[in-house]
């Protein structure tokens, strides 16, 4: 198989300026094939939004320093900018966002605003683009899409705000959808109609997906790989039955026993010990060791070794590296 | 859309009649006897007693009230007690000039206003944005009179290109766009702009500046809009604010502007209520600060129409 990935991060390293240094990302390398479903997982500050800004070359200019390469389709994008940026967004990567209340225009109606998009991208006239729009009102299922496409966003629900969210970002059909927490926002019962939702479209219409969340059993649920971050970078990326049978980091590990399965009422929840370290230096060692039970000391003094395990899968731990070689 | 009118024009009549009641009881409340004002020093006591009805000031407060409120329904306002001349002419006529002059004022801040906070806004934190601000906060803490007298000697005394007092050559009453009464509006307006053209300036560089980092802002930029388009979504959403700030600040212009008036003797309603104030001319105090009061109302009205017009977050049903 030598198809070009849809999306190739090579050594990829976020720096944020400004009164402290945080060094967000720190040497990701991730690829995703067209059409696949890729579960981003990680809890605050590990770096998974700005993964995703930096696909969309959403991070301020003036403070944000980058290196490293992202490639998607082939397509050097750290390069664009002016028009070709313009038609990048939203026409071959659109991004689903968190809070569709904040992320619509209050005072345009959902109609307007997915027809502005198509408009842009397409270059046909208004008609044309509001039947594209209604289209896409329908294919998300919105109830009544009709009467939508002249509502605004204020007058939708959480769930149907989500829908309208999902149907401008796929207006432009574009290869590759990022998906920024899209259910946290919602009801529990909403969540799980707006995932298979996607996971339908994503289907139907042969898009890569990256999926952010912290929610590990929304990741498990809806994705074909899985990639776990930490601190900047990944801890173990494979097939979603890979990482969940065979969970190599122990972060992975700990995430997975963080949930509330079989817990007997009074026990205390098996947490992982401590909190992610501050980003103010590069990692110059693995960056989980001083939260980890099985940490060395050659942990606490090299980065550790990126480990392929095979189908895909792999971990950067020095654990999983022993077991493999010796 | 019709329907919200009729609601907010019914809302109107009670607010009306409260501030007819409190400017009545305000002129009445306040120290000093009108008649003193009038009445020689060695006036007997049957004397005053006899202007004292003449007048209807002998009479218990809630009758005056009823008498005055149900002549000005019909558009008397009783007659002035220094003049001798109806009430309703002379504050009809003053009003039209100080809606002159705040209109000029108005035509004068509001483009400036917006202009600078836009682009303080827009380049929030940088030194355009400080000068901005500092002009703003100057602006609006500058006593305006003191401007105002400022700019007489400079422009009038020194310099000699303006008028400093008065609404025309002559001082003749009658308004005329011609240069001659123009060159009288000048000065007058363009002090009567410094505060607001400072208030509205803030206003619009914290609401842009808001806007600019809500998340709506970087979703645009996502789905591919160019710089422009984003300009566009921005100006709507700052829109309903900045017209709600615009409109109250005429109405302000026209009310407030006392002492500009009093500073350029323009004879508006300004200079009207100054005058009634030191003459006790208590008629003519109550009926201006009517007519103020109530375009105070009607403002309100069309701010809040307008407002609904164009944000669709304000429900009109």
């Amino acid at each position: 198989m030598t198809q070009t990935p849809l999306v190739e991060f090579e050594n990829l390293k976020v720096r944020f300026k400004g009164e402290r240094t945080v060094h967000a990302i720190n040497g990701l390398n991730l690829s995703l094939q067209p059409g696949e479903m890729l579960g981003l997982l990680g809890e605050s500050g590990s770096g998974k939004s700005v993964t995703l800004k930096t696909l969309l070359r959403l991070l301020p200019p003036k403070r944000s320093e980058l290196e490293g390469s992202v490639r998607v389709n082939g397509t050097d994008i750290m390069t664009l900018s002016g028009n070709a940026l313009a038609s990048y967004r939203g026409g071959d990567v659109s991004m689903v966002f968190q809070e569709p209340a904040l992320a619509l225009d209050p005072v345009y109606t959902i109609g307007d605003q997915i027809a502005e998009t198509v408009m842009r991208h397409k270059g046909i006239g208004k008609t044309a683009a509001m039947d594209v729009a209604l289209d896409m009102l329908t294919r998300v299922r919105i109830p009544s899409p009709e009467r939508r496409l002249k509502n605004y966003p204020h007058e939708l629900s959480g769930g149907m705000r989500q829908r309208a969210m999902i149907a401008l970002a796929l207006s432009c059909r574009p290869k590759l959808l990022l998906a920024d927490e899209p259910t946290t926002a919602l009801d529990a019962t909403v969540q799980i109609q707006i995932l298979l939702l996607l996971r339908e479209l994503q289907k139907e219409f042969g898009m890569g997906v990256i999926f952010v969340t912290h929610d590990i059993g929304v990741a498990v649920e809806v994705s074909d790989k899985i990639a776990i971050m930490y601190a900047g970078n990944l801890v173990e990326t494979g097939t979603t039955r890979d990482v969940i049978r065979n969970p190599q980091h122990p972060y992975t590990k700990g995430l997975l026993a963080a949930n509330l399965h079989g817990v007997v009422k009074g026990e205390r929840l098996d947490a992982i010990p401590g909190s992610p370290p501050a980003l103010e230096e590069p990692p110059h060692c693995c960056s989980f060791a001083p939260r980890c039970a099985f940490a060395e000391d050659r942990c606490r003094s090299d980065l550790p070794p990126v480990t392929d395990l095979g189908g895909g899968h792999s971990v950067s731990c020095v654990l999983a590296a022993s077991t493999t070689t010796a | 859309m019709f329907a919200y009118f009729v609601r907010r024009l019914l809302y109107v009549l009670p607010v009306a009649i409260g501030v007819s009641i409190i400017c009545f009881l305000l002129v009445h409340i306040a120290p000093g006897d009108p008649l003193t004002a009038i009445m020689p020093v060695d006036a007997t006591a049957e004397e005053q007693a006899a202007m004292r009805s003449a007048y209807g000031l002998d009479k218990p407060l809630p009758v005056q009230y009823a008498i005055w409120i149900g002549k000005a329904a019909t558009g008397d306002l009783g007659k002035s007690i220094a003049t001798g001349r109806p009430v309703a002419n002379e504050v009809f006529a003053a009003v039209k000039n100080s809606l002159l002059l705040a209109f000029a004022a108005s035509i004068i801040a509001f483009p400036i206003g917006l202009f600078l906070g836009f682009v303080a806004g827009y380049f929030r934190d940088t030194i355009f944005d400080r000068i901005v601000t500092g002009f703003a906060i100057t602006g609006v803490s500058v006593p305006n009179y003191w401007l105002g007298i400022v700019l007489v000697i400079i422009f009038s005394v020194n310099l000699s290109w303006l008028p400093s007092m008065g609404a025309g050559p002559g001082g003749s009453g009658e308004w005329a766009w011609d240069y001659a009464h123009i060159r009288h509006l000048i000065l007058p307006a363009v002090t009567l702009a410094v505060v607001p053209i400072g208030i509205v300036a803030r206003t619009v560089r914290a609401l842009v500046g808001d806007i600019f980092s809500m998340d709506f802002v970087q979703a645009l930029y996502a789905k591919g809009m160019r710089h422009s388009d984003v300009l566009k979504h921005v100006i709507r959403n700052a829109a309903p604010t900045a017209l709600s700030v615009m409109g109250l600040q005429l109405g302000y212009l026209l009310g407030g502007s006392i002492l500009i008036e009093t500073v350029f003797n323009w004879p508006g309603s300004g200079f009207l209520l100054s005058n009634a104030i030191f003459q006790r001319d208590l008629p003519l105090l109550q009926g201006t600060i009517l007519v103020l009061a109530l375009f105070f109302v009607f403002m309100n009205l069309i701010v809040d129409v307008a407002q609904a017009a164009i944000d669709p977050r304000i429900k009109r049903s």
